[in-house]
């Protein structure tokens, strides 16, 4: 197996009651790269993403065939714990979700729960805030409520919480849909500092952003991946026509 | 009538059936001042609220309603420290624990609860529960504390159950999906993130619990055991200002100082009520705009 590979999904299919979401899918997502998924609404794209940490599971009457191998382990094996590998694989979502919580503490809940040392969460707490270029707007207020940050502070700061774990791998999930133009710029300057550490797979719905940050894209339509290649090459020479008509904006 | 006539009139009809609402509510608390209020040219407001001895019908009469009132809160905190973690656990179990088909079940019996009349309950509580405590704590009678206690606990059971279960409802899914992507557990993710971020909610349904609690009558008329003393242990009888008025206005003569006690005794429950009820408001309103913030 490639070295590089991280996770193999190996024909899966989903299934939210009777109805299939995603069919035989078949794709490995490589190590230190930006994986973007895309596709019109619907496509499957989200689920997949899901899928990953096994957010679906939280979902009543879903159904995985299959296989999903992160370090060559099915995680959806009876004896793989879910929460062991959410504790390595990261997420943010789609609308920025900052606990009730201090900043402090929205950032330190995470490795609470995970029993590190208090006497480096300070230290951990700074970090993960540095990593989000995030640090030096809210040094000073991380005893308020993470409620009164701005969208893309939330967001941001949603990616320090994610961040604080120390995962291998970051899902995004339309991250910057709910945002302004600005606080978009940010957290894709961002992904691009983060790519050097993490592993990153990013659903997003904005063409153009998975044309700026991301090494290799995926294609999605109705729940089929319909072509997954370098960045460059799906948008300048795609393989199918679908995708092409796709990304001129012919349907979506 | 042309459109527009037609809307105003529609207005003001909401207006006045509003209006009535509130104007009955107004009669009725100035006429307890009115017939309560007499009461302290006999009696000082300390002598009243703070007087041990409460014998309206000796000559001459003691209206000390301090015993009463020690009654009143004793079985209040009493049922509520049975009522709130029954209460509250049953909302976390609905809300967030319970297969679907439980939950219904869950909902219906404790809407069921609430809505069995308290002369049932209190029926229950003479019946069943005073023999019980009688034999097996040895007790001259069954009708005391505990047994009014755990009555009004059962009363206050459903109000502070559905209240909060709307409160845990209402968390936002995104939370909830958070924890879990951070790697929490269900219960880490109950006990860290839902509970605090309903905590407003579920302040407000402990405080409407004890409004309902420290209000209520037929209950405490039939099994708190009507002694106006001040008790010495939860085994003793008490007799709460509710089951004061509730047993003596039969018998008082029209405006006489016991009528006009019994109507200041009103007034005092009038001002406790209304206390809950403000706390059980601030509470949700604060809460409300800044999230536990602190938690």
């Amino acid at each position: 197996m490639d070295a590089n590979i991280i996770i193999k999904l190996k024909n899966v299919n989903f299934y939210y009651g009777e109805n299939r979401a995603l069919t035989d899918i078949t794709m490995n997502y490589r190590k230190n790269k930006v994986t973007a998924l895309i596709g019109p609404s619907g496509c499957g794209k989200s689920t997949l993403l899901r899928l990953l940490n096994r957010m679906n599971d939280l979902i009543d009457g879903t159904r995985v065939e299959g296989e999903i191998l992160y370090e060559d382990k099915n995680i959806y094996s009876p004896d793989l714990d879910p929460v062991e590998i959410r504790r390595k694989i990261g997420m943010v979502f789609q609308k920025p979700n900052p606990f009730p919580k201090t900043i402090y503490n929205n950032i330190a809940y995470g490795p609470k729960l995970n029993r590190v040392g208090s006497a480096n969460l300070d230290e951990l707490v700074e970090q993960s805030l540095k990593q989000a270029v995030l640090w030096d707007e809210v040094k000073d207020i991380l005893n308020q409520s993470a409620m009164n940050l701005s969208g893309g502070q939330q967001q941001r700061l949603c990616i320090a919480r994610a961040l604080a774990m120390k995962p291998d791998i970051l899902l995004m999930d339309e991250p910057t849909s709910a945002l302004d133009p600005i606080s978009t710029a940010k957290i894709e300057e961002l992904v691009e500092e983060l790519k050097k550490v993490y592993t990153i797979i990013i659903v997003t719905h904005n063409m153009q952003q998975a044309a700026r940050i991301s090494d290799e894209t995926a294609f999605f339509y109705l729940g089929n991946l319909i072509e997954y290649n370098k960045t460059e090459k799906i948008f300048t020479k795609p393989d199918v026509k679908q995708t092409e008509d796709y990304i001129t904006g012919r349907f979506g | 009538m042309n459109r527009k006539t037609k809307e105003i009139f529609i207005k003001y009809i909401f207006f006045v059936f509003a209006l009535v609402a509130i104007i009955v509510l107004a009669m009725i608390v100035f006429s307890l001042f009115r017939e309560g209020l007499p009461i302290f040219r006999q009696v000082s407001v300390k002598d009243f609220l703070f007087g041990m001895e409460w014998y309206p019908t000796y000559d001459p009469p003691y209206f000390g309603i301090f015993p009463l009132i020690v009654g009143s809160f004793i079985v209040t905190i009493m049922a509520t420290l049975i009522a709130v973690p029954l209460g509250v656990l049953a909302a976390i179990y609905i809300s967030e624990i319970a297969p679907r088909v439980i939950k219904e079940i869950l909902k219906s019996v404790i809407e069921l609860l609430a809505g069995l009349p308290s002369v049932v309950l209190g029926f229950f509580g003479m019946v069943v529960i005073a023999p019980i405590l009688q034999n097996v704590f040895d007790l001259p009678t069954g009708l005391n504390i505990v047994n009014a206690s755990m009555i009004l606990a059962l009363m206050a059971i459903p109000t502070i159950s559905s209240i909060s279960e709307d409160a845990l409802y209402a968390v936002p899914q995104e939370f909830k999906e958070a924890s879990y992507a951070l790697g929490a557990t269900k219960f880490e993710t109950i006990a860290k993130v839902i509970l605090p971020a309903a905590l407003s909610g579920v302040t407000t349904a402990v405080m409407l619990g004890m409004a309902r609690a420290i209000g209520e009558t037929m209950v405490v008329l039939m099994v708190a055991g009507g002694a106006a003393a001040i008790p010495e242990s939860i085994f003793d009888s008490v007799r709460p200002m509710t089951a004061s008025i509730a047993a003596e206005m039969g018998e008082t003569p029209y405006r006489s100082l016991h009528y006009h006690a019994l109507f200041a005794t009103g007034m005092v429950l009038f001002f406790l009520t209304l206390t809950f009820n403000l706390i059980a408001d601030h509470v949700s309103n604060k809460f409300k705009q800044t999230g536990s913030a602190t938690l």
